[in-house]
């Protein structure tokens, strides 16, 4: 039972929930580069 | 059991639906949990308001790595007959709880709420949590099951450094009670909202289900991967599983020894050299080490599908007691070397952790991989008292015989050295598991329709 039958349209859903996820991931790394040009800078 | 809305038979994937949705529920729930890693913030605010030591604000977070581990090794076959969607929704509702528990211990000034809420209730969250995509993932990607558990993995590692800024911003310089109760509810609130996502979206293929275009291979020369499936009261009976665990045991052990003491340590390193390190360059080296522990996870878990569970595990445990003997041989010598052969570590830290549901998975089947995982993190709740001990132990007794920089950590690094090398030897000892632990295969196929 491979994913052989007709699809509904779910590339909103996918934006959607990843965008739920990578932008709050997004801040956290902005965040860390701050830091990290402590280090070196 | 009736578990209405949250029962396994109503999030069965429909036909069309895609595996790609997955990823971003479970990292919902891992990105929160990892939290956990931020709780330092709260420390400093709260020893100086309700009048605590260091030792017991650390409380509500020790007790949640406890809970961690206890709730994952025994509420791992609950995890696995009930499904994600409950383990995601109880996961929210006690790392949620938690937090508002917290914020009225702190309102009322009672401490010890604080320690119940954070700690013993949102503990439980985070073990929960941690191990409820797990099998859902693997189920979903079998041609790629360490990319996909080091996907969620990475969520982990990856919630402090939201969680970090995000709860230092809240608390400001100076906050009273008022301050960090609120931040406590608004985290509570925020957490919940946030992985509700999770429950939300999961789903578990139909039976039979796979890939298009994909066929389970049969052993092209990869003896170490099975088709059999071994429960998780058998899995514990195997020398299989006590070798991984000493395997994952040590490997966190030794990486956890630079990340606990990152801060202090590469400045007592550099002391009274031509490159010394302050502070705020301190507190940068300790951001870098989380950046690659975070992606170690996804990048040696990915590359574990490539080259082979064993083989990604001889790296981790060999070439890391490699880098460790460069550090305790090279000393102060270069800056760019320690930071090089530390950040390596720590992805190897990560990568361990993040590979090891697929190990796993390889040795006992998908059948009842997230109950075995969730047994096997009793090792990271060792590791993570085992670590911490042997480096600040060793540490302090050096300091207190009058000795100073790279003299306080190099005996902690040969001790390093060698629980790698015993891990290395434990992951050469894992072969395929014996077939009298083997599920009948009519019963593993019966249960892995529930599972």
């Amino acid at each position: 039972m491979a994913e052989q039958e007709a699809r509904p349209n779910r590339v909103p859903l996918i934006v959607l929930a990843w965008a739920w996820v990578v932008l709050p991931f997004a801040y956290g790394v902005y965040q860390l580069f701050l830091k990290l040009v402590q280090l070196f800078g | 059991m009736a578990l209405g809305f949250l029962d396994r038979s109503r999030i069965v994937a429909p036909p069309g639906w895609t595996r790609w949705l997955v990823p971003p529920a479970a990292l919902s729930v891992h990105l929160s949990i990892g939290q956990a890693y931020a709780w330092s913030v709260f420390k400093t605010p709260l020893e100086k308001t309700m009048h605590l030591n260091g030792t017991q604000s650390s409380l509500p977070f020790q007790l949640g790595i406890v809970m961690l581990g206890l709730s994952a090794a025994f509420g791992g076959t609950l995890v696995e007959r009930n499904g994600p969607r409950w383990a995601m929704f109880v996961s929210m509702c006690c790392f949620a709880s938690g937090f508002l528990i917290s914020a009225l211990g702190v309102a009322t000034g009672q401490f010890w709420l604080v320690v119940l809420g954070y700690g013993g209730i949102g503990g439980v969250g985070l073990g929960i949590g941690y191990i409820s995509p797990v099998s859902t993932l693997i189920k979903w990607f079998p041609d790629r099951p360490g990319m996909a558990t080091g996907i969620a993995i990475m969520g982990f590692g990856g919630g402090a450094l939201i969680a970090s800024p995000w709860s230092s911003s809240m608390l400001g310089t100076a906050p009273d009670a008022g301050t960090i109760a609120t931040a406590f509810l608004v985290h509570g609130l925020v957490y919940a909202v946030f992985m509700s996502l999770g429950w939300l979206l999961v789903r578990v293929p139909a039976d039979g289900w796979k890939p298009a275009g994909w066929e389970p291979k049969t052993d092209h020369g990869k003896a170490m991967i099975s088709t059999a499936n071994v429960s998780a009261a058998n899995a514990i009976k195997t020398p299989q599983f006590w070798c991984l665990w000493v395997v994952l045991c040590f490997n966190v052990t030794a990486g956890i020894g630079i990340l606990e003491k990152a801060s202090p340590m590469i400045q007592d390193f550099f002391r009274g050299t031509s490159t010394p390190v302050g502070v705020a360059s301190a507190a940068g080296f300790v951001a870098l080490l989380s950046l690659c522990n975070m992606l170690g996870r996804f990048v040696w878990s990915s590359t574990s599908d490539l080259v082979g569970r064993k083989n990604i595990y001889r790296t981790y445990l060999g070439a890391g007691a490699a880098l460790y003997l460069v550090i305790a041989l090279t000393q102060n010598s270069s800056k760019l070397v320690f930071i090089l052969c530390a950040m390596v570590i720590l992805s190897f830290y990560g990568g361990g952790f993040a590979t090891v549901p697929a190990y796993l998975k390889d040795l006992f089947g998908t059948y009842q991989v997230g109950a075995i995982h969730g047994r096997l993190l009793t090792a990271w709740s060792v590791a993570g008292v085992l670590g911490p001990l042997i480096v600040n132990r060793i540490a302090d007794s050096e300091k207190a015989a009058g000795k100073s920089g790279t003299d306080l950590y190099t005996t902690s690094f040969y001790i390093m050295i060698g629980l790698l090398v015993v891990g290395f030897v434990a992951n050469e000892l894992v072969r395929p598991v014996k077939e009298k632990y083997h599920e009948p295969v009519a019963a593993g196929v019966a249960v892995r329709s529930e599972a």
